[in-house]
């Protein structure tokens, strides 16, 4: 059984793949502050929605290679998002309960 | 890490045969010593708890007594209900997670034995710490919820709510520690054939409650960490004048307290699901169906925070969905009662006092559980809330649930734990005393509270219709205090003068019995390979789990190399005569665990204006809490 | 390793002949260690969840100024900019990424230690093997990470920001402190293994002791993830 995990272990990607990776969380990084600083993308609606939805894309590319939680066994899977599940079950309700997701301005 | 221990090393050993002498305890990393000082510690802290809950039912026996002032009075209440929460039925449990889950499951000890010790340790100085302070009358006082801002400077300025903040942070890492440990223990030790499906509900209810401790501690914390920040530093997370919301602490705090419900229900709820199977012969019914149901518990369990908070007027949408949350956990708690009753249903029963316990638990938690739907209600609530009404809920479901599932656990388990029965005649008289004075407690409660007596009020006038009801629930107190004074003398002499009782007194199903008791410090020679939610009644009386799954056939027939058939062990050996390599003693965890809580304490010194002083023993604290964190990690465990 | 891990060989297992002997037996063949790690930062989640819902209630409800991202005169006609410096910020995150490349290579350079290179490896393929240049490196971006947040307290400080001004001050130097010590911790455990290293050098067989410290490191940076967007970006 030792055995299996210690191949999976190496079944991790090279270290190019790890610099890929790293190139696309810096242009990721630099669209999200590019928009920053463009007042017509700030006003869009889509504006907060849209920088939530690229550092979601940022948060999973981490975890999934550099914690190799792609690779890795399910059962750390499991530990990780369920809480992570709760986590922003509580962000949500809680900003729901103070009212955050009016719409009125 | 060979198998077999350096000569030199050897010696460790050695010293652990000694186990008398407060170095042995003190360096102990043997989860079942370690659970044992647990058992001891929060059933002291019980003792203290229940005093107060004296002391606050003799000040309110008739109206307006003078017994105690209203400051003494709160800071009584406050020191009840913390005490029961934080000191007595979480670390009572904690008992039989360390007593137990290593046993059930076919292990050795814990997945990290020393961050085990430092558990402990932490519980300990955290309990002392929180609970002197009464002695010198400055006690917490703002209620064990310790809502902000009422327990901010502007309103508590006193060093009284500094003991709760600090003494609930340090009692929280322990709790988060030890949920660490057994998160991997469970997942990582169970012996060879033990699938999670097999596991023993004990074991899987434990098992769920880990990561309830593990999510719901976080939130307290941080909300701690504010008002602690608020109180010591001058910040503004509960100052309303700066613009600060109320609510934020009790929505942070139901975050955690919630969850917290079932952090001490479901234990209690695990160990009758180990005598109801036991005194009925029977394998638990629905098994499936309780696991499944416990993890519901525990999932929808962060999803009911809100309904403690209904008369805060959270408005319609919020109160209906936090209303139907709260119904729906109903559904799975009402499994677990209607699966007890049909394992007892064409049992053979046999009444002993666990059982009598356990049946308790039963009848009283549903008395508390459909006064809790009442009230999951708003409409309903707002008529309740705050008045003895949900006292008398609340007191059914920890003391009718918790408690009476606890001592279910500690007459069953005291043999295992000591060799010796408890003495039943004593155990009966226990039982029924708590039994009347638990219902005569309480039951009134519900009627005072219907009309209209408020909680924490120190006394009241007359003419109220209050009178009989206090005074009922006031005699009830006094024989809960005869019925506890008999479990007590019953606990102490039976060590010495119990029945002996052999490994497996009760005729048991799980790998537990198996083993001498009290168990050896190796647990098991060898490790059994399991093939069944039973293991000992297939090997005992196999007619008894024939209806339930098997891995194969026969229980001889071994798969796994590392383990041998399911087998009872009658003789003593040691660790050193069977190579089997144990943890070395070590006072690390007490010394680091001792750092930490100076660190913590040093912001006591803030409150009397010796900044210099508190910046010494904070930092001191920390220093002396990270090197005593490296001597041990770098400290080879065995 | 612990005390279990002989479960299996127990009363026969000793001076057993298989080379696995020292092999603790787990029932999922996993370490403790990691599973450990997993359920803490499990835990860390629901830390930061609370820390994050706190700042983002409170966001806007601020009497006094200064803001993160509006101007604000006081009574005394004194005008305070937007407090917010993104510039600086987006340095310190691409840095803390960076840091955790770093940290993933670090990890492969210690489980490739004893692989033997092949001939004619180019200058990358050699770089990969230095666990030391890794460690030190992730080490370092961590403290300049720091070294970026402590500029930025103390220049909010001089702007009249503190921790006690308002609102907005509370909960950003508490959800950033938080993480800010996080870091620390991070930055102490990798000299630690740097010292390992140095002291004996860290192979295959101390890849747990890299991996753990690895995910740690790696959570912080996710949670860095969250609060760049949560606090900086969105307004």
């Amino acid at each position: 059984m030792s055995s299996d995990t210690k191949h999976a272990a190496h079944a991790h990607p090279d270290g190019w793949t790890y610099v890929k990776v790293g190139v696309i969380l810096t242009l990721i990084t630099v669209i999200e502050v590019w928009a920053y600083y463009v007042p017509a993308l700030v006003a869009h609606p889509f504006f907060n929605p849209g920088l939530i939805i690229l550092s979601a894309i940022k948060f999973a590319t981490v975890v999934l290679f550099y914690m190799h939680l792609k690779y890795d066994h399910r059962l750390f899977r499991v530990l990780f998002t369920g809480p992570l599940i709760i986590a922003g079950c509580t962000i949500t309700a809680l900003l729901f309960l103070f009212h955050h997701f009016k719409t009125v301005s | 890490m060979a198998t077999i221990a350096a000569p030199s090393l050897a010696s460790a050993e050695d010293a652990y045969a000694e186990n008398s002498g407060i170095w042995s305890w003190i360096t102990t990393t043997d989860h079942k010593r370690i659970g044992t000082l647990y058992l001891w510690t929060a059933l002291f802290f019980f003792l203290v708890g229940g005093l107060e809950a004296v002391l606050i039912r003799t000040q309110l026996a008739k109206p307006n007594m003078g017994f105690v002032s209203a400051e003494t009075y709160n800071q009584l209440f406050t020191m009840h209900g913390t005490t029961m929460v934080f000191l007595a039925i979480m670390p009572l449990s904690a008992a039989f997670f360390n007593y137990l889950i290593p046993l059930q499951i076919g292990a050795r000890d814990v997945a990290f034995p020393r961050l085990n010790a430092f558990s402990y340790w932490v519980f300990l100085f955290g309990g002392i710490f929180i609970t002197v302070p009464i002695l010198f009358q400055v006690a917490p006082n703002g209620g064990w919820f310790g809502y902000a801002p009422l327990t901010t400077n502007q309103f508590s300025a006193g060093p009284n709510i500094d003991f709760w903040v600090l003494g609930l942070q340090i009692l929280g890492i322990s709790s988060l520690a030890a949920a660490f440990n057994f998160i991997t223990t469970i997942i990582n030790l169970r012996a060879p054939g033990m699938t999670l499906m097999r596991m023993p509900m004990f074991t899987w209810m434990s098992f769920v409650v880990q990561f309830l401790l593990v999510l719901a501690f976080p939130p307290i914390t941080i909300a701690l960490f504010f008002l602690l920040m608020d109180r010591f530093f001058g910040t503004t997370f509960y100052e309303i004048a700066a613009g600060a919301d109320p609510l934020l602490w009790q929505h942070l705090f139901w975050v955690f307290g919630h969850p917290e419900v079932y952090i001490l229900i479901l234990p209690a709820f695990g160990l009758v699901s180990e005598v109801l199977p036991t005194f009925s012969k029977k394998p638990l019914f629905g098994y499936n169906v309780m696991v499944y149901s416990g993890i519901m518990i525990g999932t929808l369990g962060f999803g009911v925070w809100a309904h403690h908070m209904f008369a805060v007027g959270m408005g319609p949408v919020a109160d209906s969905i936090f209303s139907m949350m709260t119904m729906l956990i109903a559904i799975p708690t009402g499994v677990k009662i209607f699966n007890w009753i049909a394992t007892m249903w064409s049992g053979e029963i046999r009444f002993t006092v666990p059982m009598k316990f356990a049946i308790a638990l039963i009848a009283m938690f549903t008395i508390g559980g459909i006064s809790g739907v009442m009230h999951s209600s708003p409409p309903a609530d707002l008529q309740q809330t705050d008045t003895y009404f949900i006292v008398a809920h609340f007191h059914y479901v920890l003391f009718g649930g918790s408690i009476m599932g606890i001592f279910a656990g500690i007459y069953h388990y005291y043999p295992k734990m000591t060799g010796r029965f408890l003495n039943e005649s004593a155990g009966n008289w226990h039982f029924w005393l708590n039994f009347i004075g638990f219902n005569l407690t309480f039951f009134p409660m519900h009627f005072s509270g219907m009309l209209g007596m408020p909680r924490r009020i120190y006394t009241y006038d007359a003419g109220q219709g209050w009178d009989l009801f206090n005074m009922l629930s006031t005699v009830g107190t006094y024989i809960l205090v005869v019925s506890t004074s008999i479990f007590v003398v019953n606990f102490l002499r039976s060590r010495t003068r119990g029945l002996k009782a052999g490994n497996d007194p009760w005729g048991a199903g799980t790998l537990e019995w198996s083993i001498p008791s009290p168990p050896p410090d190796y647990n098991f020679a060898q490790i059994p390979e399991v093939t069944s939610r039973y293991p000992l009644w297939d090997l005992k009386d196999p007619a008894k789990t024939a209806g339930i799954a098997h891995s194969h056939a026969d229980s001889a027939t071994i798969t796994d190399a590392h383990a041998v058939p399911v087998h009872e062990e009658t003789e003593r050996h040691t660790a050193k005569s069977l190579g089997i390599p144990m943890p070395f003693p070590t006072s690390k965890p007490f010394f680091t665990a001792l750092a930490m809580v100076s660190m913590f304490s040093g912001l006591l010194f803030r409150r009397s204006g010796h900044d210099s002083i508190a910046l010494t023993v904070v930092v001191g604290g920390a220093l002396l809490f990270v090197s005593g964190l490296y001597s041990w990690l770098t400290s080879p465990l065995e | 390793m612990s005390s279990h891990a002989a479960a299996a060989h127990g009363a026969h297992g000793a001076g057993h002949d298989d080379g696995h002997a020292h092999h603790h037996y787990t029932t999922t063949g996993l370490e403790h260690r990691k599973i450990a790690i997993w359920a803490f930062i499990g835990s860390e989640c629901m830390l930061f969840a609370s820390l994050i819902s706190t700042y983002l209630i409170y966001k806007g409800r601020s009497i006094v100024g200064p803001f993160p991202h509006t101007e604000w005169v006081n009574e005394a006609g004194v005008v305070f900019k937007p407090i917010l410096n993104i510039p600086v910020t987006s340095a310190s995150t691409f840095v803390l990424l960076m840091s955790s490349l770093a940290m993933v290579l670090a990890l492969q350079a210690v489980q490739l230690k004893d692989t033997p290179l092949p001939d004619g490896a180019n200058w990358w393929t050699r770089a990969q093997r230095s666990s030391q240049g890794w460690l030190l490196m992730t080490a370092l971006l961590g403290m300049t990470f720091l070294g970026f947040q402590a500029f930025e307290f103390a220049s909010f400080v001089h702007e009249g920001l503190t921790i006690k001004t308002n609102l907005f001050g509370s909960t950003f130097y508490t959800l950033t402190g938080f993480h800010g010590a996080h870091v620390t911790a991070g930055v102490l455990w990798l000299f630690t293994l740097l010292f390992i290293d140095r002291k004996r050098g860290l192979g295959p067989k101390d890849e747990l002791i890299v991996d753990i410290a690895a995910l740690y490191w790696h959570f912080v940076d996710v949670v860095w993830i969250a609060i760049f967007t949560l606090v900086y970006l969105i307004q």
